[in-house]
């Protein structure tokens, strides 16, 4: 037992050492794999309540590119108003509260980082507004990324410019669909993945949110084709997506909140326990 | 051996909000940040408490980590380069550096250099290998270290340099 003890204490430093490496090892290893850690994130009240201090000076300085791109959604709802073929006869049966169908809540990134391989960012919202894990977020530009961790005011979301992310997109031409991901090197494009060499893709084309996962609705704008190629290991093609949004230069964004969601999911959940 | 104390403990925290408040937003070339937050690390007392410096490195990755959103990644290599501090001193000033007492900001000399030098690229090192975490992007560990240790090595520099503790 004497033994134990001075072995212990003559090696305490090497053990204090090596705790701590596990510990920390433990935790990169948990957050390389997808959300799964829970402490370690810019969602809790310190990391968080730094952040919206820092923001709220920082925001000042791009007041002017957020005021176009309010006037710029503003007038591209205006249009869509406008063309409706009998203007006095608006009405949107699913604009009801409680029978929406998308919910959309506000909120503002207070954080951005854009110059690692895993990027993230911290939004000063959280579940106290109902926000939950998986809910996808957008601007008026397009798409932007899925809620990560949410605390009660905060909340983090995996950017699309995450080597983790792959969001289901389609060719808004010919609904060819295939799998958004990115490949870690340039912040304005990312990659579309495994299109059948079927679908007619040209430089231009338009790439969109697909009908295929419960995240995000259909057709929510993400970028245009900058590039084609075929990927030599599968034969598919891969794409060079750029996006519409400046990732870089983020403001205020919206969080979908999906009724048909949870009942998706249940129902998903239902049929594999049957199996 | 208080004020040494209060030093570092202003040290942790200056250097802390430094690096979240202005390093971690400079962005060069899109991607490149120096990480000066080490200094404290490098800085701290050649004869101080071991006990201390691991744990306090430790702590001062978490809290970087935190900021991050990056796990464990800054406090696993923040505490490999604590860890082996000694031996990077011992290959830098020679066998007998804890007598003649170091002093690290003092005229740049070719041994303190290499002493911050090394104690870098093994942070770097070991954070980039950590953060990206796959062989596939081995090149782009690579790169990464090279440019971020000299970004940072130039800011670590002039850190040391222009914030010279008066009483010497």
């Amino acid at each position: 037992m004497q033994q134990i003890f001075s072995f212990l204490f003559k090696n305490s430093y090497r053990i204090l050492f090596l705790l701590l490496l596990f510990l920390s090892l433990g935790l990169t290893i948990q957050s390389h794999s997808y959300h799964k850690s829970k402490i370690i994130s810019s969602a809790n009240f310190f990391t968080g309540g730094i952040y919206q201090r820092i923001n709220n000076v920082n925001e000042y300085f791009n007041l002017k590119s957020q005021n176009d791109e309010l006037a710029k959604e503003n007038a591209r709802l205006k249009t869509i108003l406008f063309n409706l073929k009998d203007t006095t006869k608006l009405h949107f049966p699913d604009s009801i509260l409680g029978v929406k169908k998308n919910q959309l809540i506000v909120s503002k990134v207070i954080h951005n980082s854009y110059n690692v391989h895993e990027n993230f960012l911290t939004i000063n919202t959280g579940s106290k507004s109902g926000i939950k894990t998986d809910m996808g977020v957008i601007n008026s530009a397009g798409i932007i990324g899925i809620v990560d961790k949410v605390s009660p005011n905060y909340a983090t979301v995996i950017s699309i410019l995450n080597i983790q992310s792959k969001i289901n997109a389609k060719i808004k031409k010919s609904n060819h669909f295939g799998s958004l991901i990115w490949n870690g090197k340039n912040t304005g494009y990312v990659q579309l993945i495994d299109v059948p060499r079927l679908a007619g893709v040209r430089k231009g084309d338009t790439i969109v949110t697909g009908g295929q996962s419960h995240i995000f609705p259909e057709n929510i704008g993400i970028g245009t084709i900058d590039k084609v190629y075929v990927d030599n290991e599968t034969n598919y093609y891969t794409l060079d997506v750029k996006l519409f949004n400046d990732m870089t230069n983020l403001g205020y964004v919206y969080i979908i909140k999906s009724k048909d969601r949870e009942e998706i999911i249940n129902l998903e959940k239902q049929s594999k326990k049957d199996e | 051996m208080n004020s040494a104390l209060i030093w570092n403990i202003a040290r942790f925290i200056l250097l802390l909000m430094a690096q979240v408040l202005i390093f971690n937003r400079i962005n060069l070339f899109g991607y490149i940040n120096p990480f000066p937050y080490i200094l404290f690390i490098i800085l701290y007392p050649v004869n101080g408490n071991r006990y201390g410096l691991l744990l306090s490195s430790f702590f001062l990755g978490l809290i970087m980590d935190m900021f991050c959103n990056s796990g464990g990644v800054h406090a696993a290599s923040c505490l490999i380069l604590a860890n082996y501090r000694p031996y990077i001193f011992k290959f830098s000033f020679g066998l007998s550096y804890e007598y003649q007492t170091v002093k690290l900001n003092d005229v740049l000399t070719p041994e303190r250099f290499s002493f911050i030098l090394i104690a870098v690229v093994l942070h770097h090192f070991t954070l980039f290998i950590l953060e990206i975490f796959s062989f596939y992007f081995i090149w782009d560990i690579i790169e990464r270290t090279i440019l971020t240790t000299l970004f940072t090595l130039i800011t670590c520099i002039i850190i040391i340099y222009t914030i010279k503790p008066s009483k010497r």
